[in-house]
This record gives C-alpha cells, sequence and structure tokens, in this order.
C-alpha cells in the first residue's frame, strides 16, 4: 500500500510541476496577477507531493519491503537502518528521486524566500523550475520508477553495494545534489530575465545567494567524495580524473566562474550576458554531470546500449532543457546592454580573466572526459586520457589562475594602476617566492610550484584583509574595530581564497608523499618513513552482515609507540564482495597510513603510506565553503529581506 | 636499432616464459624504482576502472608492473619501454594519448580556449562604445537655454 501512495504522490508531483510551468509562465507573459500569485502555493505543494513520495520509498527501504523491485535489488534484511535509509538514493531510481526532491526543495525556497522579488520574476523563475521537475518527474515515473513491484518477493534482498556502507558516502550524495541542483535556480533566473528581457543589479543580488549556496554545497560534496576515495579506496589518491568526478568538477568550474561573475553585474551592471550563459552552462554541466554518469553513457558506450530507453529520454531531457534555453540567449541576449565600462586593468579586467581560465580549465576537462567515449563511437579507436594527461594541461592554466587571485581583489573597480597593488603585495609576492626557492631545494619543482602558490594566495587574502583594515598604518584598536566593522562579503572572499591556498598546500605535500608495500607475518616488523612498522596480529571479526580480517599495525618512532593501526577487509557474503578499510592517523600535519591487502599463509600484505599535509587538502575545501557561507551573511544580501527589517524594538 | 631487437626478443621471450608472477622481483635502486613507478602511473591497468597500474590491485597490473621493473633492471629506456607497452596493448593502455591526427582536439584544447577567451573579451571591449563625443555648439547652446 506504502509504495503505490509513493507513486501516487510521485504523479501527483508531476501533475502540479506541469501545472506550475503552464499556469505561472503564461500568467507572467499576460500579467495576470491571479495566476502570477499562485507560485508559492504550487511549489509547496509539489515539495508535499515529492517529500510524501520519497518517504514512501524510504519507508520501503527502512522496513525491506522486498515486493518493491528497488529494494529487493538494492537493500538486504540485515543491513543496519541507517544504511537502509541511507539506500534509498544509492541506487539509480532512488537517486533520481532524490534529485527532483531537491529541486523541489529549490522551488518551495524560491517561494519562501523570494517575496522580495517582482510579482513576474517570481512567477517566471517557479515557472522555469516547474517545466524542468515536469520533465525529470516524467521520467522518473515512466522509465525509472522505483516504485515497481515483483511477485512473488524474494526472501531475500540482493544487497546494496559494500562501497556505498559508509558514512562519507552515504551523506555524500544529498550534499552534492544540493549542490548541483541548487544551480537550476539561477538557472531559472537567467531565463526568467531573458523572458522579461531586463537584467539590472538588483538582478545580480538575487541570484548570488542562490548561487553561492549551490556552490558551497557543491565545494563540500566533491570534498566529501574526494576524502572517500582517500580513505576507503586503499592506495591513498585522492583525485582520479575519473569521469564521474570530472563531472562534478565540471560545474564547480563554471558555477565559481558564475559567483564571481555575478558580483560584476551586481555591482557594475556590466558582464550581463555573460552571466546568464554561464547561469545555463552551469546548470546543463550539472544536469548532464548527474544524468550522464548514473546512466553510464559517459564510462563505457556500451552501457548505453544496456538501456536504451533510459539513455534516449536522458538525452532527449538534456537537449529539451539546453537547446530552447541556449536558443532563447541567442535571440534575447544582445537585449541586455551593458551599462558599466571598465578598462582592462581593473577588477572586473580581473575578473573577465578569472572566467576565461576557469571556462578553458572546464573546457580542457570536458573535452579530456568525452573524448574516449566519441573516439570510440565515431572513429572505432580505443583511447584512454587519464590522470597524466589532465596533470599536464590543467596546471599551465592553473597557475595564471593562482597568479590573478590574489592581483585582482587588490585591483579597484573600474581603472586600476598596478603600482597601489604592488604595493599591497610586494611581501606577500616575497614570501612565497622565498618558500617556492627553499622547497625547490629540499624537494622537487612541482612541489615548490605548489607551495609558492599556495603562500602567495594565504598571504595574498591576509594582504587584502590587512589594507581594509590599514593594519600596522593606524593604531592597532583602530585597526581592530575596522575589522569587527568590515562587510562578511570582504572577508568571506579572503578566505575562500585562502582555502583554496589550504587546498593546494595539502596537494603540492602529497606530491612528497612515499609508500610502501610488504608481507608481514604477525610479529614481524618493516621500517619505512623513519618509523618502525609491526605487525602485531591478525584476526578475525564477523560484523553485523559482512566478516571482516583486521590486523593491529603498531608504528613506533625511536622505540615509542606513535600509533596502533587497525586496516581491515570487509567481505560480505550476500553481495559477494569485499572493501578494504584502511587505518590512518593524522596529526594534521602528517597521515600515517595504512591498507590491508592480500592474507595469505597467516601473513598480509599491507600497504603503508607517509602522507605529508593530505588531511590539508579537504580542510582546505571546508575552509572554502566556510568562505562561502559567510559572504552568504553579508548583510547586503539580505538588505531586502522584509524579516529582518521589522526587528523588534524592546520596550 | 635493429641489433636492439635481435638483442632483446630472446630476453623477452625468457621473461614471457618465465611467468611474471612468479619470476623473481629484480632488486632496483631508489632511482629506478622511481623510474619504474613514473612509467607505471603512465599506464593504464587495462581491466579496471581508470586506475593506472601502479594504483590497481589486478593480477594484470602486478604482471605489468612486474615487467616494467625487469625492463627498468634491464637498461631499457623510458621510450623503449612505452613503445613495447603500446606495441603490445595499443594506444589504449597510455593515460596520456599520443598527439596525432585523432587526438588533435584533445591537444589543441588548452591553448584554443584560453585564445578563444581572450579573442572575444577583446572583441568585447573593442565595441563597447567609447566616451560620448563632444557636444556641438548647438548642443551646447540648447543645453545652456535648458539650464537657464
Amino acid at each position: 500500500m506504502i509504495p503505490e501512495l509513493g507513486n501516487f504522490a510521485l504523479a501527483l508531483a508531476c501533475c502540479i510541476a506541469a501545472t506550475q510551468a503552464v499556469l505561472l509562465l503564461l500568467g507572467a507573459q499576460g500579467r495576470e496577477v491571479r495566476l502570477m500569485a499562485m507560485a508559492p502555493g504550487l511549489a509547496f505543494g509539489q515539495l508535499i507531493a515529492i517529500g510524501a513520495s520519497f518517504a514512501a520509498l524510504a519507508w520501503s527501504n527502512a522496513v525491506s519491503d522486498f515486493s518493491v523491485r528497488n529494494v529487493a535489488e538494492f537493500s538486504q534484511s540485515q543491513a543496519p537502518l541507517f544504511y537502509k535509509v541511507t539506500g534509498t538514493w544509492g541506487n539509480h531510481d532512488g537517486s533520481i528521486l532524490l534529485w527532483c526532491l531537491v529541486l523541489a526543495i529549490c522551488g518551495a525556497a524560491v517561494g519562501a524566500f523570494g517575496s522580495n522579488l517582482p510579482a513576474s520574476l517570481r512567477a517566471r523563475v517557479i515557472g522555469v523550475l516547474g517545466a524542468v521537475a515536469a520533465g525529470f518527474l516524467l521520467f522518473a515515473l515512466t522509465a525509472s520508477n522505483p516504485f515497481t513491484r515483483i511477485w512473488p518477493p524474494p526472501m531475500q534482498g540482493q544487497g546494496m553495494n559494500p562501497l556505498l556502507q559508509d558514512p562519507a558516502l552515504a551523506i555524500h550524495p544529498p550534499i552534492l545534489y544540493l549542490g548541483y541542483v541548487g544551480f537550476s535556480v539561477p538557472f531559472a533566473f537567467a531565463i526568467a530575465a531573458l523572458l522579461e528581457g531586463r537584467i539590472d543589479a538588483a538582478w545580480g543580488r538575487w541570484v548570488r545567494p542562490w548561487a553561492l549556496t549551490s556552490w558551497c554545497f557543491l565545494t563540500a560534496g566533491i570534498a566529501l567524495g574526494s576524502w572517500w576515495a582517500y580513505y576507503d579506496l586503499g592506495w591513498g589518491g585522492f583525485w582520479f580524473w575519473d569521469p564521474v568526478e570530472n563531472s562534478s568538477l565540471l560545474p564547480w568550474l563554471t558555477g565559481t566562474a558564475l559567483i564571481h561573475s555575478a558580483i560584476v553585474v551586481e555591482k557594475r551592471e556590466s558582464l550581463k550576458t555573460w552571466t546568464v550563459l554561464l547561469a545555463i552552462v552551469t546548470f546543463s554541466l550539472s544536469l548532464s554531470g548527474t544524468f550522464l554518469t548514473r546512466s553510464g553513457i559517459l564510462n563505457s558506450v556500451h552501457a548505453f546500449a544496456v538501456a536504451p530507453t533510459r539513455g534516449l529520454f536522458i538525452l532527449a531531457l538534456l537537449g529539451l532543457v539546453m537547446v530552447p534555453s541556449l536558443l532563447l540567449f541567442a535571440l534575447r541576449a544582445p537585449v541586455l546592454a551593458p551599462a558599466g565600462l571598465f578598462a582592462v586593468l581593473s577588477r572586473e579586467g580581473a575578473i573577465v580573466l578569472n572566467n576565461i581560465l576557469l571556462c578553458s580549465i572546464a573546457a580542457v576537462v570536458f573535452t579530456g572526459t568525452l573524448y574516449p567515449p566519441f573516439a570510440a563511437l565515431l572513429a572505432g579507436e580505443q583511447l584512454s586520457v587519464g590522470a597524466p594527461f589532465f596533470n599536464s594541461t590543467v596546471l599551465p592554466l592553473a597557475v595564471p589562475l593562482v597568479l590573478a587571485m590574489s592581483i585582482g581583489p587588490a585591483l579597484s573597480w573600474k581603472r586600476a594602476e598596478l603600482f597601489p597593488a604592488f604595493l599591497r603585495l610586494w611581501w606577500a609576492a616575497l614570501a612565497a617566492a622565498a618558500v617556492g626557492i627553499v622547497a625547490a631545494l629540499g624537494w622537487h619543482g612541482l612541489a615548490a610550484l605548489g607551495f609558492a602558490g599556495a603562500a602567495w594566495l594565504i598571504l595574498g587574502a591576509l594582504a587584502d584583509i590587512a589594507q581594509r583594515i590599514r593594519l600596522f598604518r593606524i593604531r592597532f584598536s583602530e585597526s581592530f574595530a575596522r575589522l569587527a566593522g568590515l562587510p562578511l562579503g570582504a572577508i568571506g572572499a579572503a578566505v575562500a581564497h585562502a582555502g583554496l591556498g589550504v587546498t593546494i598546500a595539502g596537494i603540492a605535500g602529497m606530491t612528497l608523499a612515499s609508500q610502501r608495500v610488504v608481507f608481514l607475518h604477525p610479529g614481524q616488523s618493516t621500517d619505512f618513513a623513519g618509523y618502525r612498522w609491526t605487525l602485531q596480529s591478525l584476526d578475525r571479526v564477523p560484523g553485523p552482515d559482512f566478516v571482516s580480517r583486521v590486523a593491529s599495525l603498531e608504528a613506533s618512532r625511536n622505540g615509542r609507540t606513535v600509533a596502533v593501526l587497525h586496516p581491515a577487509d570487509r567481505k560480505f557474503p550476500v553481495q559477494g564482495t569485499a572493501v578494504t578499510d584502511t587505518a590512518i592517523r593524522t596529526n594534521l600535519l602528517v597521515d600515517l597510513y595504512s591498507a590491508l591487502g592480500n592474507v595469505r599463509n597467516g601473513g598480509a600484505e599491507v600497504r603503508l603510506r607517509y602522507d605529508p599535509l593530505a588531511p590539508w587538502i579537504w580542510l582546505g575545501a571546508v575552509v572554502m565553503a566556510l568562505g562561502g557561507g559567510l559572504s552568504l551573511a553579508d548583510r547586503r544580501l539580505r538588505v531586502g529581506a522584509p524579516a529582518r527589517r521589522g526587528a523588534r524594538v524592546p520596550v | 636499432m635493429r641489433w636492439l631487437r635481435i638483442l632483446l626478443a630472446p630476453s623477452l621471450l625468457a621473461l614471457l616464459l618465465a611467468g611474471p608472477s612468479f619470476a623473481v622481483a629484480p632488486t632496483l635502486s631508489q632511482a629506478e624504482e622511481a623510474r619504474a613507478v613514473a612509467i607505471g602511473s603512465q599506464l593504464r591497468c587495462l581491466v579496471c576502472q581508470n586506475e593506472s597500474v601502479e594504483q590497481s590491485s589486478a593480477t594484470l597490473a602486478a604482471n605489468i608492473r612486474h615487467i616494467i621493473r625487469q625492463q627498468v633492471a634491464a637498461g631499457w629506456t623510458n621510450r623503449q619501454i612505452m613503445h613495447w607497452m603500446t606495441a603490445r596493448y595499443g594506444d589504449f593502455i597510455r593515460l596520456d594519448p599520443p598527439f596525432n591526427r585523432l587526438t588533435l582536439l584533445l591537444w589543441v584544447m588548452p591553448v584554443l580556449a584560453p585564445a578563444v577567451g581572450l579573442g572575444i573579451a577583446l572583441g568585447a571591449s573593442r565595441r563597447r562604445p567609447g566616451p560620448p563625443p563632444p557636444l556641438s555648439d548647438a548642443e551646447k547652446r540648447r543645453l545652456a537655454s535648458l539650464l537657464e
């Protein structure tokens, strides 16, 4: 009964979404006030319907209702409740339902927080979101319905992929989806603005919080995925340039460009058409990222043939979203004349450079990711495009980007001089060069480049703040007062830029990592990276739905125990698969990393790693997302919010 | 190079006969091991999803790792080893695809994309109207009369 209710709610949501699209877009076109006023109500209605549908699927998973095909294929009764529930979105059909749920949350959020928008703009934004939702809900209903029943129901489910039974990976999809789908709001704003034929500074101010929120979630989601790869896959890599990773990186790159160019729209009423295009491209990349990878088209052309209806449906949907929006852009973009002019050397100019470089990196990653399937499809050639290609092509584009990142904020709007920027930044440049030289002497060129770039970014961000609070030029207490009064947007930008510096330092540290694979019997030990590693014991430990083999590995230095690590492997009898469980001891400066390999003849193969600065990679991403959050809290993005206006005066 | 191949053929045959997984791993110096790792990271593990042979735990990858180390120990150059690998497994094994007609767009993109971007940006800044021309005498008179 519950799954049928879920299915009905899904159909209802699809109908509401279609109504939303038709009524609101027509209403806004004909200036029908009563139709436009329905926008928030329809958006809330759609959210309630999808919420109910999603809850029904989660319930079926939680109670292990194996008469539902989706549950029977991807769940099993002995799994812990947490993983039963998170398993709801651990497969294709469920994840599409989650995707639709997040889209509905975005629509409802525009309805809830958009009361300060002009009625027609709000109606159009929610209408466009409804149109997108209607298409994907129809897909969920017909081609990938999670509520299909099977008869007779099996006694036991086939179980979820053991790799997904991990806390980080369980919460990874919702966070990533909040980022991906969040970009639907800037997209809807862009389409609405093209329909209205008007973009002004206010538009930039409305779009930026949405873009920034999505960007924060996407940053956190990507970092979480990379962290998972590091500790779970068992060989210490954190970025593989895998198609799935690349497709999350692409919207991040264009989204980063978007949040910067939206500043220019907001402050200087320039770069309008470009910002609109970025909004469209970012959402298109999010869409193709989610669905092409999920459908397996990107990984292998052969997967396309396995589920042709699904693949074709998705391609058709992508076309339906992208072609009309790009057509509309081509028709209406010339209407949006730029208002603010600027010289090449100005903060606007620096942001244009940032956009060019970010989009170039995106173009390179895009071509590299799509090249192998297309070469196979069109030329019949088997090609690999892997890490060495991406590393060597992205690096030359990333270096000028990092260089410009500290200079840009030091330039003034409209027309800038280099000399004042130089006065602000010379000490940061000197220090970065010194760091680079020391690193080049001690290690190698690549690490030196990374550390110098990291120092440049972090010190550049400090220099930016120091300039704003006139540090050392006025009395310290006055500087402090200025710091307290700084707009949060400025602090957020500096924090986010410094966060990238921290990440780059982590990546540079990882180029100095070392590893060794050794075969040890219990009691044996090996010397590696200045530590003595002793395999103390090797035990079998049963778990709820798996059997694991746990090693106790002692790392000691000068006879003193530093850490006892417990790397393990887990075998899942139901699924017939195994996963490795690494054990990592970190002191935030260096990771001692161990993974268990083959176990035979009472001994075990262990992979030992010494990863300097590894945690900084993800720490930097957290700092970046934090910077975005600070920027979001800026008063200027809230000024329009009526709730804040009515601050109560204490009686 | 012909003599080299003649010399190499029997040693390779011996290598294959010995069966890589059972052959004794050659002891390499630290520099040689680093070279082997560098080569291995350029090669795709053919049976895995996007992993290099250095990273993969598959048997095939272990065998290729072994072959690389033997070739490094035998004093082969990087180019010779890569050549041997592509001759045996095709370009698919190279994570860094070769530059040829098929991969032209791929390798040109890192230069093309920023060039196009800069071109568009410069074009847009040219097209932008300059400062408005100074007022003509008639306009100045009209302005004066309006201001009065």
